[in-house]
């Protein structure tokens, strides 16, 4: 083989482990674009951070009522028993509403749970915002005991008129308790 | 024809291969890796096979007959795996290693010492694969497409040599893929410029495109699992903040192109063999070159079609049903310019040609249902039954395996200088035709009726169809060991073949003797 080719060779090379190198980045790069592209779009049913309300947005628009449903459910095998004190409210967009949810560990042990909240139909996400609510830290609780776990949201104004029905779903997750000591505390 | 003298001469100055085991263990030469490479697909073929004869069996009545719900679930995975990773893939290396460099005038490939590396990964990574049989917990179960959190959550301990194994298969491909780039790009012959390449070279060239844009995020996938199960991350657990959606969304960015990967360079050899025996010049090659692109370029747009049933938004199902359809536009643009090929060609039927335009016919039909799969209101009634099973195997079967049938009966006689007897070439042809036919016609029926996929057992209703899809399964299998037969048979004892082979081939390949010395091409020839 010439050298010439040899040299051609060596940088056509170069170029296609650059893509390899750059595809392959690209598949843990998809991780934070689609949360992203989700947050942007709302699409995955995921409801923003904690909402700060502005002065002056408390005044609730007595024309609409919306009806807001809770749903729970429990992961595969965790025991909790996890509900809503109230299946469903209605509200008036602008009106900050509180709904308390009840969780009980019947087991013998400490556990630690996580709630991840999903919102539908997904229209809504971006004007759905949790004040206050228990699915931003996790929840430790003893061996039998029971606690209320208070939500908070306002439902906003801006609510697209054909909306009339949310539905905030709960699912509740098992935390292995030696990744979750550390969070314990505060969500205690 | 002095071509062929002046090569004939300037071998006599080469050495010729190895004795002995060594000269398969260290060769760099493209024919001895080729060979290795085809010999190997075919044994996991047959694995492959014994694995899908394994769960005809189970299916060929309703209940429970010969294994646990488990031991199917293992099978099923495994059958895909192999014959995805380990049979249609390296099939298609093994042609390449063997054709591209005869076919550009290229005196080897361009990289041949990793081309060694890259074909003797192979038995390592399937050994550690099929070893997962016999591990605790049994093998992967989770099906070829190992959606999490089944895969990482769910999986059985194996998953980890399973990853492992997918790891490894990836970097063979990638090396594979840089290897016939490389060639392609810079050892062509003088003269041959890519619009006079034939279609094998352009169809692997892109596939090659595709398979290092794609393999990456394939190995990324499986690392994120990986981290998932022993790292505590959680790019796939809700829990943690993962989402098992996301698994998919990036396991079909890989899985699409994957497709392509299996089916473009059956596109390339049969866009070879259909002008020989038409006795024409192949109608369209540039719309050929242009059409295999966009097909390229719009498999990276399509990827949620697998998925419009886990609850993307109504813009997403229109977006990804609409690029789908679109590629049907390509697609017939090159099946309409193989069927212009053969119009009033004069055309004879010899096995490879059988076995093309058994590719035209079939892949169509299972083009076809693949538009109906495309629609996504219907898809909701198709998703996850034997339907689905019905398209990929007509696109498979017929697809890629005929495609490579057609190759191996074309070049044989190039390779190893011998010609197949033509009898036996059409028993299996035929054979296998009905066999395939059998095996997977009904399974649109049965998906259509319902019955879901990846299940041992099922309703009552279903059973005459499970029963001849069972048959022509056993049929089908069983044929591949007279192909066995008549590739030994050629190579030790069939009648010699001449240096052109076929009345009217074309191509550099053709050019020099059969069967193709051990060094071809040290002296590039000149292209016109």
């Amino acid at each position: 083989m010439s050298s010439p080719s040899q040299s051609k060779n060596k940088r056509t090379v170069w170029v296609a482990l650059t893509v390899v190198v750059g595809m392959f980045g690209f598949g843990f790069a998809l991780v934070p674009l689609y949360n992203v592209f989700c947050e942007l779009t709302g699409i995955n049913g995921k409801t923003g951070p904690k909402y700060v309300l502005q002065s002056g947005e408390l005044e609730a628009d007595l024309t609409r009522v919306i009806k807001v449903q809770f749903v729970t459910q429990n992961n595969d095998s965790m025991p909790w028993h996890f509900k809503p004190e109230i299946r469903q409210v209605e509200v008036h967009p602008g009106e900050v509403m509180q709904v308390d949810f009840i969780a009980r560990n019947p087991t013998s042990k400490d556990m630690v749970a996580q709630a991840v909240p999903s919102l539908s139909p997904n229209e809504g996400t971006d004007y759905f915002h949790k004040v206050e609510c228990f699915c931003f830290t996790q929840q430790a609780l003893k061996a039998g005991e029971e606690t209320r776990m208070p939500l908070r949201f306002v439902v906003d104004k801006d609510l697209p008129e054909y909306l009339t029905k949310l539905t905030l779903s709960y699912t509740l997750f098992d935390q292995p308790i030696n990744e979750s000591t550390a969070i314990s505390g505060d969500a205690g | 024809m002095s071509a062929v003298v002046e090569n004939e001469l300037k071998e006599d100055n080469h050495h010729g291969p190895a004795a002995g085991i060594g000269r398969w263990l260290f060769t760099t030469n493209h024919k001895d890796i080729g060979s290795m490479y085809l010999w190997f697909s075919f044994a996991m073929f047959l694995v492959g096979g014994c694995m899908a004869l394994t769960i005809r069996a189970e299916l060929f009545q309703p209940g429970l007959q010969m294994m646990e719900p488990g031991f199917f679930n293992q099978m099923t995975t495994m059958h895909g795996l192999i014959m995805v990773f380990g049979a249609v893939m390296p099939a298609f290396v093994g042609l390449a290693n063997w054709l591209i460099p005869m076919m550009i005038g290229a005196p080897d490939m361009a990289l041949p010492r990793m081309n060694n590396w890259s074909f003797w990964i192979l038995p390592f990574a399937f050994t550690m694969l099929l070893s997962t049989l016999f591990m605790e917990g049994g093998a992967p179960n989770f099906g070829w497409t190992f959606y999490a959190p089944l895969s990482t959550t769910y999986a059985p301990p194996s998953v980890t040599f399973f990853i492992f194994g997918v790891h490894m298969m990836g970097v063979s491909s990638i090396m594979g893929a840089i290897n016939v780039i490389a060639t392609i790009l810079n050892m062509r012959a003088p003269g041959m410029s890519y619009m006079k390449m034939p279609l094998f070279v352009w169809t692997w060239l892109i596939t090659a495109f595709l398979l290092i844009a794609v393999m990456p995020v394939l190995a990324g996938v499986v690392t994120m699992m990986l981290m998932d199960i022993h790292f505590g991350t959680s790019f796939f657990n809700a829990a943690g903040g993962g989402d098992p959606v996301l698994f998919q969304h990036v396991f079909w960015f890989f899985g699409h192109p994957e497709v392509y990967i299996m089916i473009l360079p059956a596109f390339g050899v049969v866009s070879q063999i259909i002008p020989t025996f038409s006795r024409k010049k192949l109608f369209g090659y540039h719309s050929m070159v242009w059409a295999t692109s966009s097909i390229a370029l719009l498999s990276f747009l399509v990827w949620a079609h697998h998925m419009f049933t886990v609850g993307i938004p109504l813009m997403g199902e229109l977006f990804f049903m609409y690029a789908t359809m679109l590629i049907a536009v390509p697609t017939g643009v090159k099946v309409f310019n193989w069927v212009a090929t053969m119009f009033k060609g004069s055309i004879t039927f010899e096995t490879p040609m059988l076995f093309s335009i058994a590719f035209v016919i079939l892949f169509s039909i299972g083009g076809f249902s693949g538009l109906m799969l495309a629609i996504a209101p219907s898809d909701f009634q198709y998703h996850d039954t034997y339907f689905v099973v019905a398209h990929f195997h007509y696109v498979l079967v017929p697809g890629a395996i005929f495609g490579i049938f057609a190759a191996v009966y074309y070049w044989l006689p190039k390779w190893c200088g011998n010609m197949y007897s033509e009898t036996l070439g059409k028993a299996h042809f035929w054979l296998s035709f009905v066999g395939m036919n059998l095996a997977f016609f009904p399974m649109h029926f049965l998906g259509l009726a319902g019955m879901p996929r990846r299940i041992p057992d099922y309703a009552l209703q279903f059973a005459d169809f499970n029963w001849i899809s069972s048959i022509g399964a056993f049929m089908f299998g069983f044929t591949q060991l007279l192909f066995l037969y008549i590739v030994i048979h050629t190579i030790r004892s069939g009648k010699k073949a001449t240096a052109a082979v076929w009345e009217s081939a074309e191509g550099l390949e053709w050019t020099i003797p059969s069967p193709a010395p051990y060094h071809t091409f040290t002296t590039p020839p000149e292209v016109k």
